[in-house]
């Protein structure tokens, strides 16, 4: 008989000098342990409604994907996008993923005050994202080139603008969440409520990675160049 | 320093550690200094797709699937530094969740353009339909 079957499952608790005897609640995902803990089950069950939110966009991409061409003599994405301002955009929004990963961190350690300032960071950086889209937007509607005008640009919209859209609502997330770290503190529930926060920002730039890969890189390239 | 246990905001999905061992405890700077490389991984493959476009040296035709690699490379930095998505055994309901997002996803983007692009081969040109009438 091999070693390994007649191994003896791990205790579920394992007792820790260091923390002063406290006893951790050791998970192994294999039923061993009892049940996960809740921040597990919090994190889990948001994991499935991003995942749900990655397939909805995926059909907008789907639909800009098949839209792409039909611009209806009006302008291509090549006349349209400027690249500079999607590598702004794309800067904003990295650096504001990267700020709430040391929100993360800050929250950990029990910091209000580094909580705060890298929350203030990673939405003053989300908010200069918005408004460079809005810019963006809002000059293309200005030359004549608004949702309307053909099936490739109302398809881009739709994309760019969901995205636009969760950003926003992230925003108003965020802004929740700085006042309940002022209000409530590193309480449990909280810390789990900004768990979710974090997933969700950071899976937005997720988005995003698709969509200045896909939408404005591809979209700018010579003619001929494209698939 | 505190304990490990405390680390249970922020973007941790679970503990990365195998069932036989104790958790591993990492410092505020490793922790850090996770985020610093997840963070230069990803500048460097977003300043790789930018420059791809530009280049001369990729061969044209190709550019638009290098920037698709470009992208799931780095989707898979941000997976891993940012969400911290990792193969230990307590995270598998995680992965195995993404793995069944990312069929899906496949089925909807390629099984549409699959379908559309034969709809557009088999379609009248819309010359002929004029013609026709």
């Amino acid at each position: 008989m091999s070693d390994s079957a007649l191994r003896v499952p791990p205790a579920p608790y394992q007792v820790r000098p260091d923390a002063g005897g406290a006893a951790t609640l050791l998970v192994t995902g294999h039923g061993a342990g009892g049940p996960a803990p809740k921040r597990i089950v919090v994190g889990y069950g948001f994991w499935i409604f991003l995942l749900s939110d990655v397939v909805m966009f995926s059909a907008l991409f789907a639909t800009y994907a098949v839209l792409f061409k039909n611009t209806a003599g009006g302008p291509t994405a090549r006349e349209l996008f400027d690249l500079r301002n999607t590598a702004a955009e794309t800067g904003c929004l990295l650096a504001s993923t990267f700020a709430c990963g040391m929100a993360s961190l800050a929250v950990a350690e029990r910091s209000l005050k580094w909580t705060q300032i890298t929350l203030l960071v990673t939405g003053l950086l989300g908010l200069s994202f918005l408004s460079l889209e809005f810019r963006e937007f809002a000059h293309f509607v200005h030359a004549g080139a608004g949702p309307s005008r053909s099936a490739f640009l109302s398809s881009f919209f739709a994309l760019v603008g969901c995205h636009g859209a969760h950003v926003t609502a992230g925003l108003l997330w965020l802004g929740t969440m700085m006042a309940q770290f002022h209000f409530k503190g590193f309480r449990e529930d909280i810390r789990h409520r900004f768990l979710c926060f974090s997933l969700f920002w950071h899976a937005l730039d997720i988005i995003w990675v698709a969509i200045f890969s896909l939408v404005y890189l591809v979209g700018t390239l010579p003619p001929e160049m494209l698939p | 320093m505190t304990e490990r246990e405390s680390y249970d905001a922020g973007s941790y999905v679970g503990e990365d550690h195998s069932p036989d061992e104790a958790p591993v405890t990492r410092t505020l700077g490793e922790e850090v200094r996770g985020y610093l490389l997840g963070l230069v991984l990803a500048v460097a493959l977003t300043v790789a797709s930018f420059w791809a476009t530009q280049s001369h040296l990729i061969y044209g035709p190709g550019i638009a699937m290098a920037l698709l690699v470009l992208a799931v490379a780095q989707m898979g930095i941000h997976l891993i530094f940012f969400l911290h998505l990792t193969t230990a055994p307590d995270n598998t309901n995680n992965v195995l969740a993404l793995a069944f997002g990312v069929l899906i996803v496949c089925l909807i983007v390629f099984g549409s353009l699959w379908v559309m692009i034969h709809l557009n081969h088999n379609m009248v040109p819309m010359s002929e339909l004029m013609r026709m009438q």
